[in-house]
């Protein structure tokens, strides 16, 4: 199934998603025109709140795209081994839980070494919580999607029970912890802006995939399971348990960091609603960058650009920023529809080149 | 627990799970037809705007909840464009059917009533209490003291198993849903009945939403679907396929929501945020202790394409 909407070649890929993305902006249009708004303006504002200047770009586009990074790369990577892990969103949340708490317990430790603690908590969080969905997968045969989305709700509720509860700043005032100590910060990636380190990390996890699936024996092994479990165990000798289990807690691992890096970077404390929906964001930013990690950082950043210029929107065009959830559906449906075409053209001109 | 609180508990437990028995009832025809569809939650919110803005553009809760299942159809038609007329992945469909339904009701709403949200009152859809029945000890009010979307959920269950098990095209929906080849060769239009089984169930959910917003909340808040969608379809498989047993599986699951706020009550103090989270997590036990028993339509999830 996943072999279907992962084209086989870069250059398809890509021609797909600047199709996709023609579709969008189009039938968004239409349905901004419909609601009594003027797209004219609100594509002005959008251009303005995410390219305007530089320093928009690095410190609001770029920083809004690392969540989606991270995020997009682990249902990428689910993806392609065949897991519908629909769940980074409360993998994210555990991630974001689970690195706040290193930040604010183990504050004795230097910088060096309690910045990666941090990390690699919130990739454990992120991979603990997929490990309740992936076990009832290989265990009881019970299928992912739905207990993904469980457990996002779950992780929501147990994120702002934390911010109420056992997290709670010390005023007790906020729903909120306390700010993290500067040595659990992420250090600034480009001096001067609000980028950190954590954009850079999610760079080199981006490349470590793109190696690993194209090049490694695992990443063999995840495309074959990927395109049939059942032809990978028969002519691959693979067992797919091992796989799915493998690809399914690595992809929380790294939604997780997604929160980590979130909390470690920029906001320097969990918050209520931390995510604004980026684990579901994820799953069209995958989609767009036709699930390989090259393409998925072009689409995170297009997406980083969307999250930014819907802020401008709401200012400046008075449009709901509830329209940047429109636009992501639309992306999504854009995305299966033009493949769809593109799959039925294959299909023909096989026929007829066999004729 | 006293005779009050008893009718009490058992009232609330019957309020909170007919909107699931309505969403899951639809979703059981819809996945006997082997269409799963993950975008049931967008159909929910969809209904409960369009059931709310129905309510005040008629001035009537009844025509509410009738506009309340239009929007619920409405996107699952957009649903089916993609998953059964282009044989997209349904559930990737349905995740972005959800994703758009939730945010175009919120960008309706924040249209309509600005960004912070007036609070909506709206014609509600009162109880209605059936003489005789109503009266009958301990359970009578918890049944038949509720608002009309209800006893719609009581005459569903039966009229759907009956479709489903014992008529001709009861019989076409499932050979769709197991065999669809077979089902081609015997004369079916499977796309067609998978068409018509999809609308149903986005029907379905829509009232769910209607019921959501005006009988249960008497008013309209951005995602107050919570997530309602998702738990319909674990109460699907609950239920095994059985409009009939998935009206008690939605039932048990209202009681188990409404014995959060006894306990609560009781003085088990239990931090809020934990009370809500429970639902999902019983959802999750459910499904770990019993799926096993259980099977799916053989083509559940599995796109058609016509053969000429």
């Amino acid at each position: 199934m996943s072999a279907g909407i992962a084209p086989a070649r870069a250059r398809e890929a890509a021609l797909l998603g600047l199709g996709a993305v023609t579709l969008t902006l189009g039938a968004g249009s239409v349905l901004l025109l419909l609601g009594g708004y003027d797209p004219a303006a609100a594509g002005a504002a959008m251009l303005r709140g995410s390219v305007g200047s530089w320093n928009t770009f690095v410190s609001i586009t770029l920083v809004r795209s690392v969540p989606l990074l991270f995020a997009g790369l682990a249902v990428a990577l689910a993806f392609r081994a065949g897991v519908w892990n629909i769940g980074a969103e409360g993998q994210l949340y555990a991630g974001a839980v689970g690195g706040v708490w290193v930040a604010l317990t183990f504050t004795g430790l230097p910088s060096p070494l309690l910045v990666p603690a941090v990390l690699v908590a919130s990739g454990l969080a992120g991979g603990l919580w997929a490990l309740v969905p992936t076990l009832m997968r290989l265990r009881l045969g019970i299928g992912e999607v739905i207990t993904t989305i469980l457990m996002n709700f779950v992780g929501i509720y147990m994120a702002a029970w934390m911010v109420h509860g056992p997290l709670q700043e010390q005023r007790g005032v906020f729903p909120q912890t306390d700010r993290i100590i500067e040595a659990a910060r992420l250090p600034a990636l480009i001096p001067g802006t609000r980028l950190h380190i954590g954009f850079g990390l999610a760079l080199v996890i981006a490349a470590v995939l793109a190696v690993m699936l194209r090049r490694s024996r695992f990443g063999f092994q995840i495309r074959a399971v990927g395109a049939s479990p059942e032809a990978a165990a028969v002519a691959g000798r693979i067992n797919p348990a091992r796989v799915v289990f493998i690809s399914f807690l690595a992809s929380g691992a790294i939604a997780g960091l997604a929160g980590g890096a979130e909390v470690s970077g920029l906001t320097y404390a969990l918050y209520e609603d931390l995510s604004d929906g980026w684990g579901y964001t994820a799953i069209a930013v995958a989609l767009l960058g036709g699930l390989r990690p090259g393409g998925v950082v072009v689409t995170a950043i297009f997406f980083g650009a969307l999250q930014a210029g819907a802020g401008a929107m709401q200012r400046d065009a008075g449009i709901p920023s509830a329209w940047v959830d429109v636009v992501e559906a639309l992306v999504i449906l854009a995305v299966l529809g033009l493949d769809r075409v593109r799959a039925a053209r294959a299909a023909t001109s096989t026929v007829e080149g066999g004729a | 627990m006293s005779q009050v609180e008893l009718t009490l508990f058992l009232e609330s437990a019957v309020r909170l799970g007919i909107p699931l028995a309505l969403a899951a009832m639809g979703e059981t025809i819809t996945e006997r037809s082997g269409v799963i569809n993950i975008g049931l939650e967008g159909s929910i919110i969809a209904g409960a705007l369009g059931g709310a803005l129905g309510a005040l553009a008629f001035e009537g809760a009844g025509l509410g909840v009738m506009s309340g299942a239009m929007a619920g159809m409405l996107v699952g038609l957009v649903f089916a464009a993609f998953a059964i007329g282009l044989g997209a992945d349904q559930i990737i469909t349905g995740t972005a059917v959800t994703i758009g339904g939730l945010g175009m009701t919120g960008a309706i709403y924040q249209a309509r009533f600005g960004a912070t949200g007036t609070e909506l009152s709206l014609p509600t859809l009162a109880p209605v209490a059936i003489p005789v029945l109503s009266e009958i000890p301990l359970v009578g009010s918890a049944l038949f003291a509720q608002a009309p979307t209800a006893y719609f959920a009581y005459l569903m269950a039966p009229i759907a198993w009956y479709l489903l098990f014992k008529t001709a095209w009861g019989l076409e929906l499932r050979a769709t849903g197991e065999a669809p080849a077979a089902a081609e060769a015997a004369g079916v239009r499977v796309r067609l009945v998978r068409l018509v089984a999809t609308l149903f169930g986005g029907a379905m959910a829509g009232i769910a939403g209607a019921h959501l917003a005006l009988a249960h909340a008497g008013t309209f808040a951005e995602n107050m679907s919570a997530g309602k969608g998702f738990i319909a379809i674990a109460v699907v498989v609950l239920g095994r396929w059985n409009p009939i047993l998935v009206l008690f599986a939605a039932l048990f699951f209202g009681a188990a929501s409404a014995l959060q706020f006894f306990l609560q009550a009781l003085a088990f103090a239990l931090a809020y945020q934990i009370f809500l989270a429970i639902p999902n997590m019983q959802t999750l036990a459910a499904l770990a202790g019993w799926v096993g028993k259980s099977r799916a339509p053989a083509a559940l999830a599995l796109p058609w394409e016509p053969h000429r």
